[in-house]
């Protein structure tokens, strides 16, 4: 059940979008697609919701195969990071157009688009039209549109990608607040890694077209499959064949076993974390995250000599 | 503040000198001596006959190259092939010919040594010195202008809106009536407005096919030009100011459904000047 992707491929002209791509989302889940741009994710989503064809592969959504149904078909909700609002409609007109589509009757619409505004908090507003909605208005009522209709899975595509810091926070405080009331399974996709892991229960990390790993947030930050997810994930110290996060790092003034010599570069406070950038004998050029108390223990200054211990290192095989 | 003043002196002057002026004197000059004369002249069969027959090349004309236009439209923005450069070109061929060599073309082709005359004559068609010869000329010189002003509507538009509505279930056709149609409906008006003005005024090619005879095949502008060679002057004045105010009823048709789709709420009408504005200021929104 959930959707399951099996063996997808994408070409668009030289670009290989997707290449063997599988993934299994469970029922009622909500799943983040997690990559850079250009990696193959929302090729993935829309694939999904049959607004691109696949070359090869399967998609299956509640255990029915739906590869061949046309997108109107699908019964899927999407939202688009622009919101695709219907922009001569009022914001009822928008949010009332699946049940058009379907028929309804007139009382029962109206009946349903009041239920769904006041979900995503726009009643009041019903009359007006997109342009005269913020963006975050706009793509609640986006997402009203899509969850009118009843969708068998809800497909977010950088939804939150337009609007400002503040607002983007609040709405996906509020999209995970909204997924434990409905429960309808939703995969969402952004290269916003904080975002991911503050949203989703399952992450899938996508890189040129294929999937890197899948896992909840703690899975792929302490056991990432490779140096790509490990540096997508979080910060990352290289250290030759080894890779460190920035808070495993311990400065020490006194050289101890398995310490390297270093030279303070630069210390930039950021509020609570302190970021100390430092240059090894090699020239390698590494930082720590440490507290601002840990800082003033320490006294360090610019140019000091002191010690690194990398704790926690990882390395992958260079076939990986 | 002297700079603004200036120029906008100067682009009423110019205006005033170059439209304006010449519309003025011949309202002038229809109404010199009242309303009777003009009235007088526009009621005679030949003037009825004339402002019939240009309503109906207007009638048959128009719908026609909207449909197309829009279809047209279409096929070039959301379905590209390689064919596309060609219809493009062909579709501007109206503007490039003079509309005097696009009679001529029609004149050969349809007539009794052209490829078609024959054939049709046998048949019993009659194409050229009739109606549709000069519905032909028509929809020919007026073709791009539903083409041209809809196809960078609907690239402003985008496919995202239709998009979402595939998803939320519309067919194809539903997508069209309910979002795609009323998202560009402003440029399509546009056009429409212009194909008409084409269509009334239409000189050139209509007077080579039509064979200008009163009373059968002559429309407004060719009574209008027949009256001024004849020296009836009232009668080509009076012609000519029933051909403004068609044309102004048109554009006054187009505002009053712009005001009411504006007071809906509906996004802001009329010119591609205008429809350019609005783009910026909707990349400024998102």
């Amino acid at each position: 059940m959930g959707i399951a992707v099996e063996g997808a491929r994408k070409r668009f002209g030289d670009f290989q979008a997707l290449d063997d791509v599988s993934i299994d989302v469970p029922d009622g889940s909500l799943t983040a697609l997690l990559g850079p741009s250009g990696s193959g994710k929302s090729t993935l989503l829309r694939a999904i919701a049959g607004l691109e064809a696949l070359d090869a592969g399967q998609v299956a959504i509640n255990g029915r195969d739906a590869t061949a149904t046309p997108a109107q078909k699908r019964e899927v909700g999407f939202v688009f990071q622009h919101y695709a609002a219907f922009k001569h409609m009022t914001v009822f007109g928008n949010v009332a157009f699946g049940l058009k589509i379907r028929k309804w009757a007139k009382p029962q619409i109206g009946d349903r688009v009041h239920e769904l505004l006041r979900l995503v908090q726009l009643d009041g507003l019903a009359e007006r039209y997109p342009d005269q909605l913020s963006g975050g208005q706009r793509q609640r009522m986006a997402l009203a549109r899509a969850l009118a209709v009843e969708p068998q899975v809800l497909l977010l595509d950088e939804p939150f990608g337009a609007l400002d810091a503040k607002v983007r926070k609040d709405l996906r405080t509020w999209l995970r607040r909204l997924h434990d009331e409905m429960h309808v399974t939703t995969i969402f996709v952004t290269h916003d890694q904080e975002e991911a892991m503050d949203v989703a229960e399952q992450l899938v990390v996508m890189n040129e077209g294929r999937v890197e790993q899948s896992g909840s947030a703690d899975d792929l930050y302490d056991h990432p499959a490779n140096e790509f997810v490990m540096s997508f994930v979080g910060e990352v110290n290289r250290l030759g064949e080894h890779f460190v996060r920035p808070h495993d790092m311990t400065v020490l003034l006194d050289p101890d076993e398995g310490s390297e010599q270093a030279m303070v570069q630069r210390i930039v406070a950021l509020g609570f974390e302190v970021r100390v950038e430092f240059v090894l004998a090699d020239g390698t050029e590494v930082w720590a995250q440490v507290t601002r108390a840990e800082l003033q223990k320490l006294e360090l200054r610019e140019g000091q000599i002191v010690h690194l211990r990398a704790g926690q290192r990882k390395s992958f095989s260079v076939a990986a | 503040m002297t700079a603004k003043w200036g120029l906008r002196g100067l682009a009423f002057g110019y205006l005033g000198l170059l439209l304006l002026a010449p519309v003025a004197m011949i309202f002038y000059k229809t109404f010199e001596h009242g309303l009777g004369p003009p009235v007088d002249a526009m009621t005679s069969p030949d003037a009825l006959h004339a402002i019939w027959l240009t309503l109906l090349m207007v009638a048959v004309a128009v719908p026609l190259n909207t449909v197309f236009g829009v279809g047209c439209a279409l096929l070039l923005v959301r379905h590209r092939w390689s064919g596309n450069a060609v219809i493009d070109g062909i579709i501007n061929l109206p503007f490039a010919i003079s509309p005097i060599v696009i009679g001529l073309s029609l004149y050969l082709l349809y007539g009794t040594g052209g490829w078609f005359g024959p054939t049709l004559s046998e048949w019993g068609v009659k194409v050229l010195f009739s109606t549709p010869g000069m519905i032909l000329a028509s929809i020919f010189v007026s073709l791009p202008f539903v083409v041209r002003e809809t196809v960078p509507v609907l690239q402003e538009i985008g496919t995202e809106q239709e998009q979402a509505a595939s998803t939320l279930g519309a067919s194809a056709w539903q997508t069209f009536w309910r979002v795609t149609l009323p998202a560009i409906r402003w440029g399509v008006a546009y056009g429409v407005v212009l194909t008409t003005a084409r269509v009334l005024g239409e000189f050139g090619a209509v007077t080579i096919v039509s064979g200008s005879i009163s009373g059968q095949t002559e429309t407004l502008p060719l009574f209008v030009a027949r009256a001024f060679e004849n020296f009836d002057e009232q009668g080509a004045y009076a012609g000519a100011i029933v051909l403004a105010l068609l044309a102004l009823t048109t554009l006054l048709l187009m505002s009053v459904g712009g005001r009411k789709a504006k007071a809906s709420g509906g996004s802001t009408p009329v010119g591609p000047g205008e429809v350019a504005i609005s783009m910026s200021s909707a990349k400024e929104v998102s």
